[in-house]
């Protein structure tokens, strides 16, 4: 992946003088196959890849931004992860956590940028304004916009961490007084890779990095340069509360006996069925939680542009993709055989088509159970 | 004739900061602090639904994460007259002391021990020595000479290796680093060791919140209902687990991160007397016991003391007009009324004018506005604000618990109170609040765990929460103590409608510029006659500032009164 005249530690190598056994090593690669979701063929190629590579210099530029994605990275809950990112990936340049301030500082990212150029993995937080000729951030006496020209230059790929890099979250929410731009606007010509989320989850950007220094290469991705491999699903799919969705069974309100039996937030605002993440497998915090989990809808937080799309707690008209599943109402009615009178004409139809599948459903269900009773 | 010298960017800290200081005779004479970053927040807010505010601001900022959003939902809360059930209070509450644990420990391992701590001397300790003196300080079971001598070996072969990362061109070797190698080896071992420890702590926003950072809130409570028959609610297992976490905190904060503050501050006794800074002192309290409203009932009483007068502390009224006001004399905003008048949140007006050098730049220019900090004044003084601001209210309103924690630790070191106004004091109120609210953490859950008992499982308030029940316009204010200090939203709701937003956060009180009159704020103040051994080596700057745990992309704002964006933007 990347040749240097001087030679560097391979992250094995680095690994063992650590004091990390070979069982340690293959007990990483594992837990990454597993995240980057490979076959389990895939933890010996990591394993492989890892003991043959040197180590990957990385710069993290912070620009307009919250910092929230620095600090949902060292949260990566990995024993291992704390290491391989901080020491073995030789992260020359964060603001955050360096020693070094002022000059010293700049020299070390001058440094990085011109001995490892062409080879260095480029990481930025944030958002960077356009308006008022870039005064609105300035770092070392130089505008962001300055700042990203220089270090993208010389980088070998980008990483937009979150959604301020990738989309422009909160900052260019109407009406983005700054001009706060991200950052595949303003670069062309480099392979950028966008992890939205506001901010990504943990797991999910130690996962990317342990990607791109395993394989030397970005990994899949869709179509909006997200990896495939945390942004292919919609975390309504794999929501654990999905099935009371579709027995219409719903919070009316926060706090109501529904909520205290942990049904549906569809009707309370969720946006879990437009949104893109991994947040209902990977989950938060070493898999401790996530918002539907602990009550609040997903207001979707990986999504462009999501602070413009309506208000958090109104409940989503229709969902983009979904055949037979039109509105949280005529499901729920349907299904609780309430009748109500407000429900608007033009749902009848979609209701009858959902009570005939809700009746198969239950009949099939009363079948398998005559054939268990059989067994 | 004095040198200017320019700290920028200022590492180990939120936002983006810049530090210009004029040195003269290897002291500073002058200092000036900018804030070089602004995104506008209060103007994207306006026009929107104030329940969904919190999650706009709670963006501010993700280190401090939660702060925000909990002085935002208070804000409508206070605006609507909402009063929240006691387990939402006790939930918030228990929430608030983790983020303040959190942030206090991470602050001093990860953001201000390198400033006291050398990397590289920790090389040559020895191992056994390490060992002894670590278990002479606590009871903390890693702490065997095999321990620092594996931790030792993996630091050698990291330095050797020649690729230094986040530990390039620090400032190692300087003499003003004192402590011996054992001690360093031991921060060295400390910082890893809480790298660890502080993702275990935030889980408790998880739990509660769904996520940190940025876990989730709700006007009117919170959204975690308590279910405990149901397996997908707050249930006893949740609630175990919360506790178990929470012990684990206070075992942290109590054997490891307090007694490394104790056994490092007898090296540094000499910064007892350095970076003082005004003496004066400002708290908005918080950690309700009988509801938000009583405030008579914060664990973190409210108060301002002046000019290191412990003898009086004044009463804190956010509402009134003339208590605390922002100043642009030296921002780049401008006021209708001029560059010298002073306005309440709540009238603010506010106009971006950059009129500084066009980047890229040397020098800012001090005589004129140098920050997109706006300055704050309470009745007109500059006020510093967080854990040391506190410590010394809570201390000077007589409260038993605060007095009995300082005493004791000034007994501990022989120094005298006022060796607290100083940068080592900022350092150590910290660690001393920290004992506070991880023993409070835990008072707060058992709180939460009797009433439940009791058969009191509310978690939300939503009689008002339908903007159909709401008047036509409400003015409200929501205010907390976020780690670095005293923080306050102001809201105006018009027409169901953001009319208005505001926020006056801890790091523009201790950041800003100078004021109309001239005068300085906290770290200005601060940093005026701080020892600098070598200009080209500002690690006496950064120790100061960073004593006060900046945290700058809170303290950049825009407010219009008239809700029409001013200023003069382009694409490029």
């Amino acid at each position: 992946m990347v040749t240097t005249t001087e030679k560097r530690k391979t992250y094995y190598e680095e690994l063992i003088d650590k004091g990390y056994s070979r069982r340690d090593f293959m007990k990483f690669c594992t837990f990454f196959a597993a995240y980057i979701g490979l076959e389990s063929s895939g933890a010996a190629q990591i394993a492989k890849a890892l003991e043959n590579k040197p180590r990957l210099p990385v710069v993290w530029l912070h620009f307009q931004e919250c910092t929230c994605c620095s600090e949902s990275f060292i949260r990566s809950s990995h024993p291992i992860v704390a290491d391989i990112l901080l020491d073995q990936i030789s992260l020359d340049y964060t603001e955050t956590l360096m020693a070094a301030s002022g000059f010293q500082a700049e020299q070390a990212l001058e440094d990085t940028m011109k001995k490892y150029h062409g080879e260095y993995v480029l990481c930025v937080e944030g958002t960077v304004p356009t308006g008022a000729d870039g005064v609105y951030c300035m770092i070392g006496g130089k505008t962001a916009a300055q700042r990203l020209q220089e270090a993208a230059e010389g980088a070998k790929a980008i990483i937009a961490w979150g959604s301020c890099a990738s989309n422009g979250c909160v900052q260019a929410a109407k009406p983005n007084p700054t001009i706060a731009t991200p950052i595949h606007k303003l670069i062309k010509g480099k392979p950028i890779i966008r992890v939205p989320g506001c901010p990504p989850i943990g797991e999910v950007m130690a996962g990317v990095l342990v990607h791109v220094i395993t394989f030397g290469r970005l990994p899949e991705l869709d179509g909006s340069a997200r990896p495939k491999a945390f942004y292919s699903k919609r975390v309504h799919d794999t929501c654990y509360r999905r099935p009371f969705y579709d027995a219409g069974l719903f919070v009316e309100t926060f706090d109501d006996e529904n909520a205290r039996k942990g049904y549906c937030l569809y009707k309370v605002g969720c946006k879990g069925p437009s949104t893109y993440n991994a947040c209902s497998v990977t989950k938060w915090n070493n898999g401790t939680s996530y918002p539907i989990q602990s009550g609040h809808g997903c207001f979707g937080c990986s999504e462009d542009n999501y602070w413009d799309n309506g208000p958090i707690y109104k409940r989503m008209a229709t969902f983009p993709g979904f055949g037979i599943e039109s509105n949280a109402d005529t499901i729920g009615l349907t299904a609780l055989g309430i009748t109500a009178a407000g429900i608007a004409a033009h749902a009848v139809a979609t209701n009858l088509k959902k009570a005939k599948i809700i009746d198969e459903l239950i009949s099939e269900g009363k079948q398998s159970e005559q054939e268990l009773k059989k067994d | 004739m004095a040198q200017r010298v320019v700290v920028d960017p200022i590492t180990r800290i939120e936002g983006h900061l810049r530090i210009e200081a004029d040195i003269e005779d290897g002291k500073i004479k002058e200092a000036y602090s900018s804030g070089t970053m602004v995104r506008l927040l209060e103007e994207i807010v306006k026009g929107r639904d104030p329940r969904d505010v919190w999650a706009f601001v709670g963006r501010v900022c993700g280190v401090c994460t939660s702060v925000h959003s909990l002085a935002s939902v208070r804000s409508v809360e206070d605006a609507l007259d909402i009063v929240v059930p006691p387990n939402a209070e006790a939930v918030r509450n228990i929430m608030f002391c983790v983020q303040n644990l959190h942030d206090h420990v991470v602050h001093f391992y990860h953001l201000h021990a390198l400033d006291w701590v050398d990397v590289v001397s920790a090389l040559k300790a020895d191992p056994k020595k390490t060992s002894e003196i670590a278990q002479s300080i606590s009871n903390w079971p890693k702490s065997s000479p095999g321990y620092f001598s594996d931790l030792q070996k993996r630091l050698t072969k990291f330095v050797e290796s020649g690729q230094l990362g986040i530990f390039a061109n620090g400032y190692w070797g300087h003499p003003a680093y004192k402590l011996p190698p054992e001690i360093n080896l031991i921060g060295v071992a400390h910082y890893l060791e809480a790298l660890e420890w502080q993702k275990e702590i935030v889980k408790v926003h998880a739990i509660f919140g769904g996520k940190n950072p940025h876990p989730n809130f709700l006007v009117g409570g919170m959204a975690c209902s308590i279910g405990l028959d149901d397996v997908s609610t707050i249930n006893a297992e949740r609630l175990a687990y919360v506790s178990d976490l929470l012990k684990q905190a206070q075992q942290f904060a109590e054997q490891v991160y307090i007694p490394d503050v104790m056994a490092v501050a007898p090296y540094y006794l000499d910064w007892g007397g350095i970076g003082g800074g005004l003496g004066s002192y400002l708290a908005y309290g918080d950690l309700p016991t009988n509801g938000y409203r009583d405030k008579s009932s914060y664990l973190f009483p409210s108060g301002a003391i002046l000019n290191k007068n412990f003898n009086e502390v004044f009463d804190v009224d956010l509402r009134s007009d003339s208590e605390v006001q922002e100043f642009i004399k030296h921002s780049w905003y401008e006021y209708a009324g001029g560059d010298s008048a002073g306005l309440h949140p709540w009238k603010g007006e506010t106009k971006l004018k950059y009129t500084g050098p066009k980047p890229p730049f040397e020098n800012l220019n001090t005589e004129d506005k140098y920050s997109y900090l706006k300055t704050p004044r309470w009745r007109g003084h500059a006020m510093e604000v967080g854990p040391l601001a506190r410590i010394f209210i809570g201390y000077a309103r007589g409260r038993e618990d605060y007095k009995e924690l300082v005493d004791s630790t000034l007994k501990k070191l022989n120094v005298p109170v006022t060796a607290l106004i100083s940068t080592l004091g900022r350092t150590a109120a910290r660690a001393l609040e920290s004992k506070l609210t991880a023993q409070w953490a835990l008072d707060f859950y058992n709180t939460l765990i009797n009433n439940i008992k009791n058969g009191d499982v509310r978690m939300a308030n939503m009689e008002k929460f339908e903007p159909a029940t709401w008047p036509a316009r409400a003015l409200g204010v929501g205010h907390t103590e976020a780690p670095r200090g005293a923080l306050g939203h102001w809201i105006v709701i018009e027409n169901q409608k953001v009319a208005n937003y505001q926020l006056v956060v801890p790091s523009t009180w201790n950041a800003s510029p100078r004021d109309t009159n001239g005068l300085p704020s906290a770290y200005e103040a601060a940093l005026k006659d701080t020892p600098v051994h070598d200009p080209n080596q500002p690690l006496e700057i950064l120790r100061t500032v960073h004593s006060f745990d900046p945290c700058l992309a809170c303290a950049v704002h825009l407010y219009d009164e008239e809700g029409k964006h001013v200023s003069q933007v382009k694409v490029l």
